[in-house]
C-alpha cells in the first residue's frame, strides 16, 4: 500500500480511480468489470425497448402477439409502416406536432431573450421585484396552475371568444416558462459589459445593442433553449389533451391513446416508432446540447 | 467613459455601466434621479425601451402565470362550474375533499409512488454516475445510452410499456422471465403489482436525466484530494466514501427533494397506463384533481379540484422547507 508514493499520476489522470490503481489487477478486474457489465446494462434497458419497438413495427402483428421476443419468425412487414402514415394518418397529426412545437419554440425564445436582455441589461428599478416573481413561479407546482389555466382559455376575461382548439392556447402559455427566463439572464450577466458600453458610446440603442451584439453572442445558449422547448412540446400531454378537443388539430402525444384503442397492435407499434424517431435524431444530432443542457439544470436549481 | 457620459442625453444602460464603474456610479445616479422627474426624461433615460422589452414577458407570465395562481386561491374558496356566477362557499371545498373516501388513498398511493421511486431510482443512478464518470474510452456512448430513454416522449414510452407489460404469457415481459421459469405475472392487472410496474416505467424513464446531474457534479469534484489520498494510501472505497460523496452531498441531497417534488405530482403514467385501477390501486393525488375537474362529462368540480391541488402545493411547500432546515443542520456537523 505504501509503495504508491513513488507514482505520481500525470494531472490529467488525477482520478477517482488513479493511475496506480489501474495497474493492480484487483481494481482493474473489479472496475474494469463494472464499467463493463453497465455498459451492457445501459445497451439492455436504453436501448433494447427501443430495438423492440423498431423491430416490432416492421414485425406482422399476429407475430409480435404469439412471439415478442423472435426475430422476424415469419418474415417482415413493412406495410405497418405505411398503414400507420396514411390509413392511421399519423402524417397529420405528425404535421399538428411540428406546427405546435414551431410555436411554443418561437415563443419561449421571445419571451426568454427580451425579458433576459431587460433584466441582466437594461436593469430598470423595478428589475429586481420582477426577477423575484418569476423566480418565484419556479416554486410553484405545474399543476396549481391547471384548471385555472383552463378556465381562462375557456372564458377568457376581456374577450369573449373561446380559445378551445386554438393552437394559441398552447404556444402563448409556453413562453411562461421561468427556466428560460432565468437561465438567459444568467446567461447574459456573464457577458462581457464593456463591449456594451463600447456599442452605446458608438451610438447603438437599446434594440440594435440587442439584436446586433446581444443575440449573436447568446449563440450556446439560444441552442440549449430551442432543444428543450422543441423536446418539452414534442412530449406535452395533458395540456394539449385539455385544450385541443378536436382530433384533426391534436397532436401526435395527445392521439397515441386512441390509436392504441382502434388500430391492431403491428400498426401502433409503428405509429409509436414514428413518433419517437424524431427527438431520438434530433438528440443523436444534438446530443452535446441535451447532454449539457441536462448538467445546467442541475447547476441552475443548485 | 466619464467624459463622454454628460455629453451623452440618451443613456439606456446606465444603471448597468453605473454599477459596473463606481465612479460614473455616483455620477449617474445622481443624474438619473433628476432625469426621472419627468416622463419625458424616464423616456430619454432609457426607461421606455426597457419596458418595450419586458412586455413579451409581461403579458405572457402575467395571463398564464401570476394571474392562474392567484385565481386558484380564489377558486379553491368559491363555487363555480362556468354557467352561473361563481358563490363564494368559504372553506367547504376543502372540507368535501377532506371527506372524500377516495382521498387518503389517493395520498397514500402517492405516497408509495414517492417511496418506491426513491428506493428504486435513487441510488442506481448515482453508482452509475460514479462507474461512467472513471470510464476512460467511450464515455459518450454510456451518456447517451443512458439519455435515451429521457428523450423519448413520456406518452410513446408509457405506452410501448403497456406492451411489455401485457399480463399473458406472450407479453414480453412474461416472455423473457419465462426463459427463467418465471411468472406469468400479472403487472397492471394485479392491485398488488399495478403501482411497482408504474414505478419501474417511471424510473426508467427518469434516470438518464439524473446520472447527467450526476456527471456534471462530479466534474466539479476536487481532483487534487484523491492524488492527496492516494499517496496517504486510501484504498479505492474509501476515496468514494470519504471524498467522492462529500463534495457530492448538496446535489445529492437536491435531486432526493427535487425527485419527490416530481413524483408527488406523478400523473401520466396512472392515467395511461391503467386510469387509476384497478380497484383505485393506482389513483394518485393529480389523477384526483383531474377527475374533479375534468372527469365529469357533466361539469367539472373545479372548486374541489383547486382546493386539492393548493394543498398538494402547501404540502410540498412545507415538505421543501423542512427537509432544507434539517439537510443544513446535518451539512454543519
Amino acid at each position: 500500500m505504501r509503495r504508491r508514493r513513488h507514482t505520481p499520476a500525470p494531472p490529467e489522470q488525477q482520478a477517482l480511480v488513479s493511475g496506480f490503481d489501474w495497474r493492480r489487477p484487483g481494481i482493474r478486474w473489479g472496475v474494469g468489470g463494472a464499467q463493463i457489465a453497465l455498459l451492457l446494462g445501459l445497451v439492455v434497458i436504453g436501448l433494447g425497448p427501443l430495438l423492440w419497438l423498431a423491430k416490432s413495427a416492421i414485425t406482422p402483428t399476429q407475430d409480435t402477439i404469439t412471439h415478442p421476443m423472435a426475430l422476424f419468425p415469419n418474415g417482415s412487414d413493412w406495410g405497418n409502416l405505411r398503414a400507420a402514415w396514411t390509413d392511421v394518418e399519423v402524417s397529420r397529426y405528425f404535421w399538428n406536432t411540428v406546427v405546435l412545437a414551431f410555436g411554443s419554440w418561437l415563443s419561449q425564445i421571445i419571451v426568454a431573450t427580451t425579458a433576459g436582455f431587460a433584466l441582466s441589461i437594461l436593469r430598470p428599478a423595478y428589475g429586481k421585484l420582477l426577477t423575484g416573481l418569476v423566480l418565484t413561479t419556479l416554486f410553484v407546482p405545474a399543476v396549481v396552475l391547471l384548471v385555472p389555466l383552463y378556465i381562462e382559455i375557456v372564458h377568457p376575461p376581456l374577450i369573449h371568444h373561446s380559445f378551445i382548439d386554438s393552437y394559441w392556447a398552447i404556444w402563448l402559455p409556453a413562453g411562461a416558462s421561468a427556466f428560460n427566463v432565468v437561465l438567459m439572464k444568467r446567461f447574459f450577466d456573464n457577458l462581457p459589459h464593456d463591449i456594451f458600453e463600447a456599442a452605446e458610446i458608438d451610438g447603438a440603442g437599446a434594440f440594435r445593442l440587442f439584436w446586433s451584439i446581444v443575440l449573436p453572442l447568446s449563440r450556446p445558449i439560444l441552442g440549449v433553449v430551442s432543444v428543450f422547448a422543441i423536446l418539452a412540446s414534442w412530449k406535452d400531454f395533458l395540456w394539449p389533451l385539455l385544450v385541443l378537443t378536436n382530433p384533426d388539430g391534436q397532436p401526435l402525444s395527445v392521439r397515441l391513446p386512441t390509436i392504441e384503442a382502434q388500430t391492431p397492435l403491428g400498426v401502433f407499434l409503428a405509429t409509436l416508432f414514428i413518433a419517437s424517431l424524431v427527438p431520438i435524431i434530433g438528440f443523436l444530432i444534438f446530443q452535446r446540447s441535451f447532454l449539457r443542457g441536462g448538467g445546467l439544470g442541475g447547476a441552475i436549481k443548485g | 467613459m466619464s467624459a463622454l457620459q454628460p455629453a451623452k442625453p440618451v443613456r439606456r444602460t446606465e444603471g448597468n455601466g453605473g454599477e459596473r464603474v463606481p465612479v460614473v456610479a455616483r455620477e449617474s445616479r445622481r443624474t438619473r434621479s433628476r432625469g426621472r422627474r419627468t416622463p419625458a426624461g424616464w423616456v430619454r433615460g432609457g426607461g421606455l425601451s426597457a419596458l418595450l422589452f419586458l412586455l413579451p414577458m409581461l403579458f405572457v407570465f402575467g395571463a398564464f402565470s401570476w394571474y392562474p395562481i392567484v385565481r386558484t386561491a380564489i377558486m379553491s374558496l368559491q363555487h363555480t362550474n362556468l354557467v352561473q356566477p361563481a358563490t363564494w362557499v368559504g372553506l367547504d371545498n376543502f372540507r368535501a375533499v377532506l371527506d372524500d373516501p377516495q382521498f387518503p388513498k389517493a395520498v397514500r398511493n402517492t405516497a408509495e409512488f414517492a417511496g418506491l421511486a426513491l428506493i428504486f431510482g435513487y441510488p442506481v443512478p448515482l453508482i452509475a454516475a460514479v462507474l461512467m464518470s472513471e470510464v476512460r474510452r467511450f464515455r459518450g456512448i454510456y451518456s447517451a445510452l443512458a439519455y435515451l430513454p429521457v428523450v423519448i416522449p413520456p406518452v410513446v414510452a408509457v405506452l410501448l410499456w403497456k406492451t411489455f407489460y401485457n399480463a399473458d404469457s406472450t407479453g414480453v415481459f412474461n416472455t423473457i422471465l419465462g426463459w427463467a421459469h418465471l411468472g406469468p405475472y400479472p403487472w397492471l392487472q394485479s392491485p398488488d403489482t399495478a403501482l411497482p410496474s408504474l414505478v419501474l416505467e417511471s424510473t426508467w424513464a427518469n434516470a438518464g436525466g439524473t446520472i447527467i446531474i450526476y456527471l456534471a457534479a462530479l466534474t466539479g469534484v476536487n481532483r487534487e484530494l484523491y492524488e492527496a489520498a492516494s499517496t496517504d494510501g486510501a484504498s479505492l472505497w474509501r476515496k468514494v466514501w470519504h471524498i467522492t460523496m462529500p463534495q457530492l452531498r448538496g446535489v445529492l441531497l437536491l435531486t432526493m427533494i427535487l425527485q419527490i417534488i416530481g413524483t408527488a405530482q406523478v400523473f401520466l403514467e396512472p392515467y395511461l397506463f391503467t386510469s387509476g385501477g384497478p380497484a383505485n390501486a393506482t389513483l394518485t393525488v393529480l389523477l384526483l384533481i383531474y377527475q374533479y375537474a375534468f372527469g365529469n362529462s357533466l361539469g367539472g368540480d373545479y372548486g374541489s379540484a383547486t382546493a386539492l391541488s393548493l394543498m398538494l402545493a402547501a404540502f410540498l411547500a412545507v415538505l421543501s422547507v423542512v427537509y432544507l432546515r434539517v439537510t443544513r443542520s446535518w451539512s454543519t456537523t
